[in-house]
């Protein structure tokens, strides 16, 4: 074992590659892995912000959901107020049509009772002046008859 | 085993030769490939071990290579990127989690620094997962010489793990000369830890530590590996009973070589971090 000149090359060639590395090994490398751990970093960055917009928006649909539900729950009630209000005002019309019905059919019968009643009055008259003249027996001036009679009538 | 001539080799010329750098110098005058050990040695410093060297670069340029094919076909889909392209960037991240957690400063080369380190040295100690014969066979083959010395796993070399070392040695002297200035620099052996009235006693207990740094990187990783290679070529000369015993050894290895690669590029970090830093 001697010691030469080969250290001296192996020195340069030690050089020669370092120097090598440096300028074209070393830096597309270290690069390449800057640029993934730069990706990923962002993807994670992406994802977290993603999370966060879909929390974001579950809480705004929950929102919605009950408002929505508190609205379809006041339309509802104020539905059945105006149902209830609808029934009320039908009950009411009808009730009054009923007493109206009532009251022109109480008119009608009173009508009718005058009018029997006149009837009745103008037979009963004829009948007495019949009777009259039966018990008399003797013919009476018609005219002066039935106008006594008439008033006779009006009388009762 | 690899010598193919009629002379009988012994084991321990199979292990040596193994464990023998192919190596170009200048002897007797002219340039040449040494043939024995002794004439390797006889070249000098000025010689350089070609096996070693062809392989770290092969290696370098196995990993540059790899990485520019995979980085030409890579996509930012996770899902959608091949396997190749996973394995890189994990070990892209390990290499960034360790520059975090250890170096506190900010330095653009650390990065790209440590990671060449951790993949060059994993693939040139793989090297040794490798049969022992498969790539010296393949190199005497191509140099027409069944007697040529190869050695196939560079961090077996002492050369190659000390031009790792000595290369990171000097990035912390010149960090530490950079943020702290010379005079900070040199301050940090002469008056710790015993003040300014004990620089000789300070200078004693410093500079062993700080010279210590570069040899422990280099024979941290060249021992584990001579050592393992060595077991490997034991093993390699026990006939049919080298595959039970390669396998476990193997095994065992895959995580040597991951630990030392890891081990390296970590001081590595570590020492460039004390150098950003006052202590």
């Amino acid at each position: 074992m001697n010691l030469n000149a080969t250290i001296i090359g192996q020195s340069i060639a030690f050089a020669f590659f370092v120097w090598f590395c440096m300028k074209f090994v070393w830096p597309p490398i270290v690069a390449i892995l800057e640029e993934r751990a730069k990706k990923i970093s962002d993807g994670l960055q992406a994802a977290e912000r993603a999370e966060k917009d879909l929390e974001l928006a579950q809480e705004k649909s929950t929102e919605q959901m009950k408002e929505a539900k508190q609205e379809a729950a006041s339309i509802i009630e104020s539905a059945n107020k105006r149902a209830a209000q609808i029934v009320d005002e039908a009950k009411e019309q009808a009730r009054e049509e009923g007493q109206r019905i009532i009251a022109g059919a109480n008119a009608e019968i009173e009508q009718e009772i005058n009018r029997a009643k006149q009837q009745l009055r103008e037979q009963v008259a004829a009948l007495a002046v019949a009777g009259a003249e039966k018990i008399l027996e003797k013919s009476v001036d018609q005219a002066a008859n039935e106008e006594m009679l008439s008033k006779l009538a009006n009388e009762l | 085993m690899a010598a193919a001539d009629g002379a009988e080799q012994t084991a321990t010329e199979y292990v040596s030769h193994h464990l023998t750098n192919l190596t170009f110098g200048k002897i007797d005058g002219h340039w040449g490939f040494a043939h024995s050990p002794e004439e390797a040695a006889e070249m000098g410093f000025w010689a350089i071990n070609v096996d070693s060297m062809l392989m770290s670069v092969l290696l370098g340029a196995l990993f540059v290579g790899l990485s520019r094919f995979v980085i030409s076909r890579m996509t930012v889909d996770a899902p959608k990127a091949a396997s190749w392209q996973s394995i890189l960037e994990v070990t892209v991240e390990m290499v960034q989690d360790s520059v975090k957690s250890s170096f506190h400063a900010r330095n653009n080369l650390i990065g790209p620094l440590a990671l060449t380190i951790f993949c060059w040295i994993f693939l040139m100690n793989s090297m040794d997962l490798v049969p022992v014969d498969w790539i010296p066979l393949l190199a005497q083959t191509a140099m027409g010489d069944s007697h040529a010395y190869f050695r196939a796993v560079p961090t077996t070399d002492l050369n190659i793990t000390l031009g790792f070392a000595v290369s990171v040695f000097f990035l912390i002297i010149f960090y530490s000369i950079k943020i702290k200035g010379l005079g900070g620099f040199l301050g940090e052996f002469a008056f710790h830890p015993f003040g300014k009235y004990a620089v000789p006693l300070n200078l004693l207990l410093e500079l062993p530590g700080f010279l210590a740094k570069p040899v422990s990187l280099a024979l941290r990783l060249y021992g584990n590996f001579f050592a393992g290679e060595t077991i490997f070529l034991v093993i390699a000369l026990l006939g049919y009973w080298q595959l039970p015993l390669h396998f476990p050894w193997a095994v065992f290895h895959i995580l040597i070589v991951t630990l030392q690669a890891y081990l390296f590029m970590m001081l590595t970090i570590v020492y460039l971090d004390q150098a950003h830093t006052d202590h």
